[in-house]
């Protein structure tokens, strides 16, 4: 099936600029990846859980991260999607991984975004997560999403 | 049940993509957070929903919607209704709100969104 097909998928790296308070980036670039990975072949639920972390990690990059990157590395056996900016940083780490936990301005939330939902559905969506902040630095976000997760079980 | 039943069903007025409303709906989530469209809008979802901004229609791609309507009377701006229409996603507007919608479309047949993103495990 279309997971197996990957094992000819070259490796790939996707890069994208995000800058402070570019909300329409995060939309923006979890539709060209869902393309790239449609062209892949890619199953359909695994290209969603991708483009939901893409997605919720690109906005709070522009909500909170000043300015920063969204890459995306894809290999025959797994997709990560990292950002890193030079923004703020997160003081409870712990805390923010809480549903319904949210520093999102006004503007943000009459967006439909700011719910405290954001890395609840990225750690949701993900196999593997790594947060590391600092604050007054920035954040960097490592999501994995394996492509075939009972051979990486085995 | 098509867009365009639901088209008739809802009073409502196309925005844009007319020739898709031959389109057949699966199933419905209504909501104003896209954190939650992101979660549970699964293929020919329609998306009703009284918020208007362009992430709207970015979701509605992503997750392969079938259309959104906006409640209320709402329309988004010029900009996401050209960029929904580049995406083929047809939006309509109806002056009835969420409850009303739903409830119509309910008693229509159309029922509400169950699958999860858990659901995706299934397919690796």
């Amino acid at each position: 099936m279309p997971v197996d097909n990957l094992q000819y998928t070259p490796h790939i790296k996707l890069e994208f600029k995000i800058d402070e308070k570019d909300f329409f980036m995060a939309g923006e670039s979890a539709s060209r990846v869902k393309k790239t990975l449609q062209q892949l072949g890619l199953h359909q639920d695994i290209i969603k859980k991708i483009a939901i972390i893409i997605y919720e990690a690109a906005m709070n990059v522009s909500i909170h991260g000043s300015h920063g990157m969204l890459r995306i590395y894809i290999d025959p056996e797994s997709i990560l999607i990292e950002t890193e900016d030079k923004g703020e940083g997160i003081p409870d780490i712990e805390l923010a991984m809480q549903e319904g936990y949210s520093t999102a301005s006004h503007e943000v939330r009459e967006m439909g975004f700011g719910a405290g939902m954001g890395l609840p559905n990225i750690k949701h969506c993900s196999d593997e997560l790594h947060v590391d902040s600092k604050v007054g630095v920035g954040t960097k976000l490592q999501a994995k999403v394996y492509l075939n997760k009972k051979r990486h079980a085995e | 049940m098509k867009l365009s039943e639901i088209q008739k069903v809802l009073d409502a007025e196309v925005l844009c993509s007319n020739d898709l409303l031959q389109r057949e709906v699966f199933s419905c989530f209504a909501c104003d957070l896209i954190s939650e469209m992101l979660l549970y809008v699964t293929p020919n979802t329609l998306v009703i929903t009284s918020l208007t901004n362009i992430h709207v229609v970015h979701t509605a791609h992503v997750m392969d919607a079938v259309g959104v309507v906006f409640v209320g009377g709402k329309k988004p701006d010029a900009a996401a209704i050209k960029n929904s229409e580049m995406m083929h996603i047809p939006l309509l507007t109806t002056n009835h709100l969420i409850f009303e919608c739903c409830g119509r479309l309910f008693v229509n047949g159309l029922k509400g969104n169950k699958k999860t993103i858990d659901d995706a495990d299934a397919c690796r």
